[in-house]
């Protein structure tokens, strides 16, 4: 078991290193972050005081090598456009991208699992047929357009909802009196204001989740109703309420949450398109920005933190399974 | 199942219920939301010089000269100035003001700017250019500064609009991270900011003790919401009272609607087409083949007639009123009216398709040749459906065009490196006619400095020479007839093909008022309760 | 996504009759869901007026010389410069909606299908190898799958942009780069399951080839949850690009998508110019849903966990 872990932490250093390389050709590839940064009429000496300034002036290797070197102090660089260390930057959108995410899984299982199991339950039923058609335009109708009609709807028509931004905040430690508000993480889902501006951008980032909770349920409902010891149970006289809490729900109910959880870093990884429609400052706001004007040292640090995040879901993953399902032996993939 | 709805359908009651409780408190008087379309970088003014940061260091900090509306001089923390001998420039500082943290303004304070500008560590940007035509910085008495230059030097105090002032006494070996935290964001300017979150806004508090007019909100809460669609329903739902950059899309709406007012000008920004003039007479343009398809062993575009052609044959009428809804005046030239530099007797090319295909025919095309047209699709008002359109209208006299637009990201390098043969560009100027002239028009340069900007490179010896002459002439009646002539002479040469002038415009909601820029900047102290 | 997913309509308990071949066992367990049906027959018609969009479409919305944008933002109904009726109105370039929708459904569902297909064949190969092959074969693989799902798919599509320049051929690789490890990790999942089955072990025993194993054993059995996954990837894809192209880097303005055509319209829509976006949104959400009926009848007919 130990080894078996030892090797995927060197595994995990392999992925990021690559990654990092792949960044950082990709971007030298994409364009000049100097030109997009640098005001127009600046003259030449201007310009190439500026890619001095930024380490730009240096061969792409060398320029990599000197990261690498940083990196290994804890130190992965200085944004280009804030001026700031990148982890720093990072660290301080993770909160709103975090509760965003939560609150999307929260939203999908609130929404999808009962419909999913009634969808299973009754699967020739009109109101079956609704939901699954329903759930299709889950993740058909482009997010972007969603989040506006959303904004339409319930901010400007019928005015229930705050269109955009994060509303109130409140520091955790503010909370136990450790820093005051406006200092350390900041959480908006402790307010009613800030849970009010979250609605919109998690339902928006919900509704693919939804649809994929509803399928997943269905799924397995229907597979399970027709498992021996559900027949058995019914068999045995056991009401059906019981038998569709007890037996079917609680089988069911592993692989969502295996699935929800897996999704949880793509939901994290693509909360861009949300977050732009709805200002919401997280990762995924600071990301495109950044991708946006070529910002190097924040894009690689956010994709480190990323693949690592994503590493540590598999592994966690892949460790559930072997104990799961003694078919599936570690040995296997270790190597 | 169904009590789980009805429980959620309660929630949704709630939640609706605060919201509308929370709109409702940023109604009062004594606060304003402003929301802009570009994200604030830093609140350093001497970090990142971008249009965005100099809107909101306006806000906090001052400038010996400061600008109007109409982006004309007007005096800052800095009474009057003039040319004590050419090389020499005189400013009287404006007597008791005090900085947000109490201390005393002073000519040690202009003195301790001018030497921080090009020392910001990690700039992408400087202002560094400011600071550098002056040799040496005079402190005659805590009130008086001069300021010597090598050459005799006309732009000094529009220079001055550019560097805003801090304090000495507390801003010794700040960082630009200091700013940004606020710890050192003191300047003597109407509001100060009280909270800064990256990227996402910044609150400003009255500053009581402010030299100028009063600040008219106690609080302005500053957000970035870049999305412009997002950023109009914003206002529409009155979650904010001022946004910029009103999408051309939204403009006819929002006109229409009583609970919204527009506020707009014509602002500085051109956008124009950049032409290909690096390649010579008898080389091969990289986007231009013949209508075979094979390359053309020239480069039409030297001539100066397939320019006016392509000029010719653009609908500028067209395109303001469909593509840019009315958000922009056709132009010929960098400058709107009433600026310096502007050139009186330059007007709009008229639109004219047969005498373009006449010129074109001249000049040895009588079929035409293809050509790409490249462009961003993200940075200028409706850019990818500009080059749509110039993309119809030039296929229609026979050159056939090829559209491609792309993220500004991929775009710029490759026109800074001269890969494009035509492309759509946009440039915001100071109020200045020289300002075009040596950034855009004028031969590239690095001695210079000229010339940064001229993607296409341009190089016109005449309009070099009146621009040199210009930038020495510190009688300002002679110095705006040198860069007028040379305006002129570069824009019936066709250097740029420019199409039109954008209108910068505002939409606020009732009861608050706003002073449309010039200069495209929103700032916290253009907004006011309105008169009543 | 694993093998949970896969169940969708109707069970269909297989009905005796005639003379029993596959396919049109096949063939009439599909048809038995009227639903499904229907949505092929949708599908093949949205797929007919894709091919001959040329023919059919009023106008050829992608070339500049026949668009103007005097015309531009007509609404439905009107009678524009050229002569004939734009019955869906026209977007800001003077497009004529109806055949900007007709060319658009072509360049989707080439880029949606195509791009799933490519993936579909990548990832499950991908995906079967690292099961099958298990070790360092397998570490290798799943690792690169790590680094493709953590990549954000904008900064996919700027890369490739930047390498390749604009092009629906470039929408499609970068698709395919974004979406091949969904693939991957659906079919290794399985397989790893599978592999472990007798069958396998008795192919193995026969000394059979590793490629005759891996997609004449392995592979079929696989196949639910890869349809699956498939037919949500097509639609995913298509939204994928539409959302690329919002963000500038999709297909060429000049040659819209659906999703282009949307991204387009969506700045009008708080203007009240509903029909730029809505009209292109409908075709979308019509070709999704037919293409989902199918997948998911197919699904139910494939998958022998439903047959008891």
């Amino acid at each position: 078991m130990t080894v078996y872990l030892v090797r995927r932490l060197i595994q995990a250093l392999f992925v990021v290193l690559a990654m990092s390389v792949i960044v950082f050709v990709g971007v030298f590839a994409i364009g000049d972050p100097v030109e997009i940064l640098i005001s127009p009429d600046a003259d030449q000496l201007e310009r190439e005081r500026a890619v001095a300034a930024l380490g730009l002036d240096l061969p792409l290797w060398h320029q990599y090598l000197v990261f690498l070197g940083n990196a290994l102090q804890g130190d992965l660089g200085r944004s280009f456009v804030f001026n700031e260390p990148a982890l720093k930057l990072i660290l301080q959108r993770m909160p709103a991208t975090l509760e965003l995410a939560f609150g999307a899984m929260f939203i999908s299982i609130l929404v999808g699992l009962p419909l999913g199991l009634y969808a299973g339950l009754r699967p020739n039923s009109p109101a079956s047929k609704t939901i699954m058609a329903g759930s299709i335009l889950g993740f058909s109708l482009p997010t972007f357009w969603v989040g506006l009609m959303l904004i339409m709807v319930f901010a400007v028509q019928l005015g229930w909802l705050p269109s955009t931004g994060r509303g109130e905040t409140c520091s955790v430690l503010g909370f136990l009196g450790v820093q005051p508000c406006g200092a350390g993480l900041q959480w908006s889902f402790l307010t009613v204001d800030g849970l009010a501006h979250m609605a919109m951008p998690a339902l928006n980032l919900a509704l693919f989740k939804i649809s994929l909770v509803i399928r997943l349920t269905r799924a397995g409902v229907r597979e399970t109703m027709l498992m021996d010891y559900v027949k058995f149970a019914r068999a045995k006289g056991l009401s059906p309420a019981r038998v569709t809490f007890v037996h079917v729900f609680k089988n069911i109910l592993i692989p969502v949450v295996t699935v929800v959880g897996l999704e949880l870093g793509s939901t994290i990884a693509f909360s861009v398109v949300t977050e732009s429609v709805f200002a919401w400052p997280g990762m995924g706001k600071l990301i495109i920005d950044s991708i946006n004007v070529l910002d190097r040292p924040v894009i690689v640090a956010y994709l480190m933190i990323i693949v690592l995040m994503f590493i540590t879901i598999n592994l966690i993953v892949d460790l559930t399974y072997s104990m799961l399902d003694p078919r599936v032996r570690l040995e296997t993939k270790g190597a | 199942m169904e009590r789980n709805v009805q429980r959620r359908r309660r929630a949704f009651a709630t939640l609706a219920a605060v919201g509308m409780a929370v709109a409702a408190g940023q109604v009062h008087a004594q606060t304003a939301t402003i929301a802009v379309g570009a994200p604030v970088t830093s609140i350093d003014p001497h970090y990142h010089q971008l249009s965005p940061n100099n809107a909101v260091s306006d806000s906090i900090f001052d400038k010996l000269v400061n600008t109007d509306a109409q982006a004309r001089n007007i005096p800052g923390l800095a009474t009057e100035w003039r040319v004590v001998e050419p090389t020499v420039w005189e400013f009287r500082l404006r007597p008791n003001v005090r900085f947000h943290n109490g201390n005393a303004f002073t000519a040690e304070d202009v003195a301790f700017t001018l030497q921080r500008l090009p020392n910001v560590p990690n700039s992408p940007s400087s202002y560094a250019v400011y600071a550098r035509p002056i040799t040496r910085i005079e402190v005659v008495d805590p009130l008086t500064i001069r300021f010597h230059t090598a050459q005799p030097y006309p732009l000094l105090p529009l220079d001055m609009t550019n560097v805003r002032i801090i304090d000495r006494e507390s801003s010794e070996n700040v960082t630009t991270e200091d700013f940004n935290s606020l710890r050192a964001a003191a300047g003597t300017g109407p509001y100060r900011a009280v909270t800064h979150r990256n990227g996402d806004r910044i609150e400003f508090e009255r500053w009581d003790g402010y030299w100028g007019d009063r600040a008219p909100f106690e609080r302005v809460s500053y957000r970035m919401i870049t999305n412009d669609a997002a950023r109009t329903a914003a206002l529409l739902a009155g979650d904010v009272d001022l946004i910029d950059q009103v999408p051309t899309s939204d403009i006819a709406k929002l006109r229409r609607d009583n609970r919204v007012q527009l506020s707009e000008t014509v602002g500085l920004r051109l956008i124009f087409l950049g032409i290909d003039h690096l390649r010579a007479a008898n080389e091969n343009s990289p986007f231009i083949t013949g209508n075979d398809g094979q390359p053309l062993g020239r480069n039409p575009l030297r001539d100066v007639r397939v320019r006016r052609a392509l000029s010719m044959a653009i609908d500028r009428r067209a395109i303001v009123e469909r593509v840019m809804e009315g958000a922009a005046v056709p132009a010929n030239q960098f400058l709107p009216e009433g600026v310096f530099g502007h050139v009186d007797d330059l007007p709009a090319p008229a639109y004219d398709p047969d005498g373009a295909r006449r010129l074109l025919a001249e000049a040895g095309y009588p079929q035409g040749f293809r050509i790409q047209l490249n462009g961003p699709n993200d940075r200028y008002m409706n850019d990818g459906r500009i080059v749509q359109a110039i993309g119809q209208m030039w296929t229609r006299i026979g050159v056939r065009t090829a559209v491609e637009a792309q993220p500004w990201t991929t775009f710029i390098g490759r026109a800074g490196r001269q890969e494009y043969s035509s492309f759509l560009i946009g440039w915001g100027s100071n109020p200045d006619g020289s300002h075009p002239l040596r950034n855009i028009l004028a031969t590239y340069s690095r001695e210079r400095g000229w010339g940064a900007s001229n993607r296409g490179r341009y190089s016109n010896p005449q309009v070099d020479d009146l621009l040199e002459q210009s930038l020495s002439e510190m009688d300002e009646a002679k110095r705006e007839r040198l860069v007028v002539d040379a305006m002129r002479i570069a824009m019936q040469d066709v250097g740029v093909v420019p199409l039109h002038i954008q209108t910068n415009i505002w939409a606020a909601r009732r009861g608050f008022e706003h002073t449309a820029r010039r200069d495209e900047l929103t700032r916290a102290q253009d907004l006011r309760p309105a008169a009543r | 996504m694993s093998q949970a997913v896969m169940n969708g309509a109707a069970p269909a308990a297989p009905r005796k009759d005639k003379v029993e071949t596959p396919f049109r066992r096949f063939v009439s367990e599909f048809a038995e869901s009227k639903v499904a049906l229907g949505g092929l027959v949708v599908f093949t018609a949205i797929a007919l007026v894709a091919i001959f969009a040329s023919v059919i479409a009023p106008q050829n919305p992608y070339d500049l010389a026949q668009l103007d944008i005097m015309d531009g933002r007509m609404e439905p109904g009107t009678v524009g410069g050229a002569g004939f009726t734009y019955w869906l109105g026209t977007d800001d370039q003077g497009r004529d909606m109806l055949s900007g929708i007709m060319y658009g459904l072509r360049i989707s569902l080439m880029v949606g299908a195509g791009s799933a297909f490519i993936a579909c064949v990548v990832g499950a190969s991908l995906g079967l190898l690292a099961a099958y092959a298990g070790k360092r074969t397998d570490t290798v693989i799943m690792r690169l799958v790590d680094l493709q799902l953590s990549f954000p798919s904008i900064l996919v599509a700027l890369m490739i942009l930047a390498f390749l320049g604009k092009g629906i051929m470039n929408v499609v690789i970068a698709l395919v780069i974004v979406e091949w490890a969904y693939y991957a990790r659906t079919v290794r999942g399985t397989a790893l399951v599978e592999r472990r089955r007798e069958y396998i072990e008795a192919a193995q025993c026969l000394a059979l080839p590793t490629h005759r194993i891996l997609f004449r054993h392995l592979l079929p059995n696989c196949l639910p949850p890869l349809i699956v996954v498939a037919t949500m990837q097509v639609a995913r894809a298509i939204a994928l690009e539409a959302t690329l192209s919002f963000l500038g880097l999709g297909v060429p303005i000049t040659e819209p998508s659906l999703g282009l055509l949307i991204a387009n319209g969506y700045e009008y829509m708080l203007s009240g110019k509903y029909w730029i976006s809505f009209y292109p949104g409908i075709a979308l959400l019509i070709t999704i849903v037919s293409i989902n009926l199918v997948g998911d009848q197919l699904r139910d007919v494939l998958n022998p966990r439903l047959k008891k």
